[in-house]
């Protein structure tokens, strides 16, 4: 068999240092990515770090109000927990929205953050994918692409993230925290994901080693009425064909704050600022939240087979925001 | 005489077994000294292997051997030209297994796998089925047996005075076969003798291709297949890895388990052709069909051919004087498709049905009426009378269990909040069926009794039926009764397919059993030891009987919500009504029927092969990109059947099960949809942008 190393690691700074001296090592989370990638040869680390004894679990209201998720919080465990389900339900939903209920049970936060695209051409090392092996060129680009990006791809790449959750966070403008050699610094979500550019093997902004050990929620109460609507091609256990998480707070019929992000549109959590920016300060009819995803998808530019993405989104867009909208009435 | 067995509900025997996991499958047998083997897929689609280097596959520690065509253990060229694995250096497609790493370990035999080296002279391939392929051609015939063109009357003249007509072409893309359970085996050597554990739907045909592909007799080789963890048509006849795993364990000399993994699924062991159809139906205004007609183009690969039965659906199914069917194969540089769960009828119905339904919008009247106005009285296609036909019994029954009556006709009327709500119905048909088999049955001193036959169990609960058609045989409780299977070294039978596993072999068991109560009635003074013992075999029987259309019918029954702003579709109702002659055991006769209409959403809805032309191959091929339907895509779903007596069937009346549920599934849903929102989809699956897509849908 191709032989892996493994270690368990209870320190943080263990578990970096591990990272750091081993350039072909990897954190091992809920597993149910990497070990996936493994079988298929698509990831061939030599070494596991397992995460799943730090003191990174946890679900922590704070101070100022918010809560910090430990990294290695159980998709299931976060689901459940009361603040979210009260506080966030856009949160809530998407973690519902996902997987089934056993890969829930394992899937933890900050791998389900860092998990791979599900691009076919990715998990097949038979086909090229730059993102798997650089240079070997995007099968993807002028294959079967029904399911990938419509923003921000670049001829190198095509792949969208698939977290849900993670969608939900850039909607909340979530802050992670992550622990390198160097020490500890915060990253704000929405940064976190990168484009794919000429480099989609650098799928985010956290460099080599980096340890994710939290991912703190700011207060937003008006993610009280928040939403997460996933158009799938099943009832349960697909993968998003495109989905939306808002949250609206109006006054009167006046849109006060807005948050959108779309999914399974690009190679990061799409934030939608550009259609928050049409919503905000006007009075909400669905006509406007129309308008707003015309505003952000202008930029589309659908691949050969999922030029419907873009009519989806915009009518996910609006039945998201509408709902809210009348629940407030 | 009955001690009424039979019609009773009953658990399957061995579900204790299965549920708490000591039920064993093919590769689950312990055994000392195992080795295991894992396949290597070709990464050509066409061409030659030019250098095959296993140095660095051997390097890996725990592997053992590689096996290609440069060393495998010869084969007979002569038995199936899919079986002549690792013998010549061609290949005919893209993930062909083309070597075998054994090992010590299965995680070195695939890692082993992953790192043999091979080169390969390409060609230019052709991968994809349209109507104007170059290669298309006429095949000899279609399967098993069947005349590849029919025509009756003037269709051409027919159809062009028809006053109405319907001329359209369906499609459906290639379907998977995904048993829970892979391909998979353990053979072992032992003395010039071969054993093998297989899962597969029939072993006495496993041991037969094994003998003869070895070149050893018969009796040394004995194939068993105690549980099967399903096939779905493509475990029918034996497939490629029970020779791989039969070779390697010759070279290696030690036994060898193979599995083949869920992504060697997709090819290699068949697939359901897709299919391009032209219906016509030309009727006149009150919707009597006067022309029928039914063109059918599938693909076959270089190795063999294959040709899908698909527009036979049509032959027999609805009345009309003037009458023509056609089928078109065009050899791809694909694997080999093979049957799947109603080959040839499942693809066929979902052309025919949703045309008809196309033709009842046309002439403006119900569907359900369309086709009791269109019932023959004869079968259409032979001229023999059908042995029972009840396919207006199941409409009509199933109309008013559903609630039919009520129907606004029009599309696109009902809305429930963001669901356009629709309703569909279809006809489905499916041979019944029987083959030769053989059986015997044993009175015990003890009171008890044993039947022996080698039938496999699928899944299905064959065992426990055939168990209670035994039991009412010999007019004895069923708990006296033990009942063996799934063995070659016992009496030979056909496989578990084409739904007629129960038919034949509780035909020969009845015989065996009938025999036995005969003897016994005529014996005096106790048992010997080993019992009494008569054996029996239907060839005679099955051979002798008299020409007739012998058929089961049914009619699916759907409700469906398709969201309107996001074509995401839902079925929320399904009801089918079947004429299966007689049920022997309700509880798993149910699962059956609800398991095809549930594999008839998931063909409808969610299962499509993707095909990259550029590599030749699908690039959707696991559980997480192949969607199959899921408990939460099936809301509610029931199965009943009609009353029937069919004494021209077989000793015990029954005409099979197994796939008349898939047959016609499709075509409800998707003439549903069209109910719901205006659209016609014809090509398969229906997938939401067909419908969010479409400027006639709101
Ligand atoms: C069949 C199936 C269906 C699915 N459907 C959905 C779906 O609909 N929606 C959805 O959102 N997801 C879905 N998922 C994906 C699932 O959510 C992810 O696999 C899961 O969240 C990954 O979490 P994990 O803890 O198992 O990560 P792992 O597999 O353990 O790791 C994933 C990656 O994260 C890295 N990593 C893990 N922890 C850390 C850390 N603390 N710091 C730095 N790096 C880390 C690992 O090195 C690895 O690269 C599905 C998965 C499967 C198998
Ligand atoms: S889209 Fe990205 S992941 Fe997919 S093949 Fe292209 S490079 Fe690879």
């Amino acid at each position: 068999m191709r032989e892996f190393r493994y270690r368990r690691p209870t320190d943080v700074d263990e578990a970096v240092a591990l990272l750091d001296a081993d350039p072909d090592a990897a954190y091992l989370a809920g597993g149910t990515n990497l070990v996936d990638l493994m079988k298929l040869g698509v990831q061939r680390p030599d070494l596991l770090v397992d995460v799943n004894r730090l003191p990174l679990g946890g679900v922590e209201p704070l101070p100022e109000g918010g809560l910090r998720v430990g990294a290695t919080v159980r998709n299931s465990e976060l689901a459940a927990h009361p603040v979210v389900r009260r506080d966030y339900p856009v949160l809530a939903r998407a973690l519902l929205a996902a997987a089934s209920g056993q890969v829930r049970n394992m899937a933890t936060t900050a791998g389900n953050l860092l998990q791979r695209t599900r691009c076919f051409y990715f998990q097949d090392t038979g086909k090229a994918c730059n993102k798997r092996d650089p240079g070997s060129g995007c099968a993807a680009r002028h294959g079967q692409n029904r399911e990938l990006a419509i923003l921000d791809w670049s001829e190198e790449c095509v792949a969208t993230h698939p977290s849900d959750l993670a969608v939900a966070l850039a909607a909340l403008d979530a802050v992670v925290e992550v622990a390198e050699p160097e020490g500890t610094r915060d990253v704000p979500f929405v940064e976190l994901h990168r484009s794919p550019g000429e480099h989609p093997e650098r799928e985010t902004t956290l460099r080599r080693g980096a340890l994710i050990t939290a991912v703190r929620i700011p207060p937003l109460p008006a993610a009280r009425r928040s939403a997460y609507l996933k158009v799938r091609d099943r009832a349960s256990f697909a993968f998003a064909v495109g989905s939306v998480a808002a949250v609206l707070d109006l006054d009167g019929d006046v849109v006060r704050d807005v948050r959108l992000a779309y999914g399974a549109v690009a190679h990061r959590p799409w934030r939608a600022y550009r259609a928050e920016a049409e919503l905000r300060g006007r009075p909400f009819t669905p006509e406007l939240a129309g308008q707003a995803a015309d505003a952000e998808l202008a930029a589309a530019r659908p691949l050969r087979h999922n030029g419907f993405k873009v009519p989806l989104i915009r009518a996910v867009t609006v039945r998201a925001l509408t709902e809210l909208a009348e629940s407030r009435r | 005489m009955s001690a009424g067995a039979v019609g009773r509900a009953h658990p399957r025997l061995e579900g204790p077994e299965k549920v708490t996991g000591t039920a064993r499958y093919a590769v689950e047998y312990p055994l000392e000294d195992v080795t295991y083997g894992w396949a290597v897929p070709a990464a050509a689609v066409r061409g030659r292997i030019t250098r095959i280097d296993p140095d660095p596959a051997l390097a890996v520690p725990g592997v053992l051997a590689v096996l290609h065509h440069g060393n495998a253990p010869r084969l007979s060229p002569d038995v199936e030209p899919e079986l002549y694995l690792l013998q010549d250096p061609a290949v005919h497609y893209r993930g062909q297994l083309v070597a075998l790493v054994v090992a010590e370990s299965i995680e070195a035999a695939r890692e082993g796998a992953r790192q043999v080296r091979i080169d390969y002279d390409t060609e230019p391939h052709s991968t994809v089925l349209t109507a104007d392929h170059p290669g298309l051609y006429r095949p000899e015939k279609v399967n098993p047996s069947y005349p590849t063109d029919t025509s009756e009357g003037d269709f051409d003249a027919a159809f062009d005075a028809a006053e109405v007509r319907v001329d359209a072409t369906y499609r459906t893309p290639a379907y998977h076969n995904n048993p829970m359970e892979p391909h998979a085996t353990t053979a072992q050597w032992r003395d010039g003798r071969l054993l093998v554990h297989d899962s597969n739907q029939g072993s006495t045909a496993v041991q037969a291709a094994l003998a003869e592909l070895f070149g050893i007799p018969r009796d040394s080789v004995r194939v068993i297949s105690e549980h099967v963890g399903g096939g779905f048509g493509s475990k029918g006849y034996p497939k490629a890895a029970v020779v791989l795993a039969s070779l390697a364990a010759r070279q290696v000399d030690r036994p060898v388990r193979l599995a083949l993994t869920r992504q060697q699924l997709f090819g290699p062991i068949g697939y359901r052709t897709p299919t391009i159809q032209r219906v016509r139906l030309g009727s006149d205004a009150d919707g009597r069909i006067a022309a029928i007609c039914h063109d059918a183009i599938s693909q076959t690969s270089t190795i063999t051919e294959f040709a899908e039965q698909t527009a036979v659906y049509t032959r027999s199914m609805y009345a009309a004087p003037h009458r023509r069917t056609t089928h078109r194969l065009v050899r791809l540089d694909v694997p080999t498709p093979f049957w799947m769960r109603a080959p040839g009828e499942c693809p066929g119905a979902y052309a025919l049905e949703s045309a008809m339904d196309e033709l009842a919008s046309a002439c403006g009247i119900d569907p359900i009426e369309l086709r009791v106005r269109n019932e023959p009285t004869v079968d259409p296609d032979q001229g023999h009378p059908f042995s029972s036909r009840n396919l207006v019994a199941c409409l009509i029954r199933g109309a008013r269990r559903f609630g039919w009556g009520d129907r606004d006709p029009r599309p696109g009327a009902r809305r429930e909040g963001r669901w356009l709500v629709g309703t569909g119905v279809a006809g489905a048909s499916y041979p019944a069926r029987a083959r030769a088999s053989a059986a015997t049955a044993t009175a015990l001193p003890d009171g008890g009794y044993l039947v022996r036959i080698n039938a496999t169990d699928i899944g299905t609960g064959a065992r426990t039926a055939l168990w209670q058609i035994a039991a009412d045989a010999l007019d004895v409780p069923p708990e006296r009764v033990t009942i063996r299977i799934g063995d070659s070294d016992l009496p030979p039978a056909g496989v578990a397919g084409g739904s007629m596993g129960t038919a034949s072999w509780s035909w020969a068991l009845t015989r065996a059993c009938q025999e036995l109560r005969d003897r016994l009635g005529h014996h005096s003074g106790s048992l010997p030891p080993e019992g009494l013992t008569v054996a029996a075999s239907t060839a005679d029987e099955i051979r002798a009987q008299k020409p007739m259309a012998r058929y089961a019918y049914g009619a699916h029954f759907v409700e469906v919500r398709v969201d309107a702003e996001t074509g995401e579709v839902r079925v929320s109702r399904m009801l089918g009504v079947f004429a299966v002659g007689r049920v022997v055991n309700p509880t798993t006769a149910r699962s059956q029927l609800i398991g095809g209409m549930t594999m008839g959403i998931s063909m409808a809805l969610h299962e499509e092969g993707l095909l990259d032309e550029r590599y030749g191959d699908w690039v959707n091929h696991d559980f997480a990109t192949y969607h199959i339907a899921g408990c939460a895509d099936v809301e509610q779903i029931e199965a009943e059947w009609v009353a029937e007596e069919d004494s021209d069937l077989n000793p015990t009346g029954v005409k099979g099960l197994g796939e008349i549920g898939i047959v016609g599934s499709a075509a409800a849903i998707a003439n549903a949809v069209r109910h719901a929102t205006g659209v016609r989809v014809r090509d398969l699956p229906i997938r939401l942008e067909k419908l969010a897509g479409s400027s006639s849908f709101t």
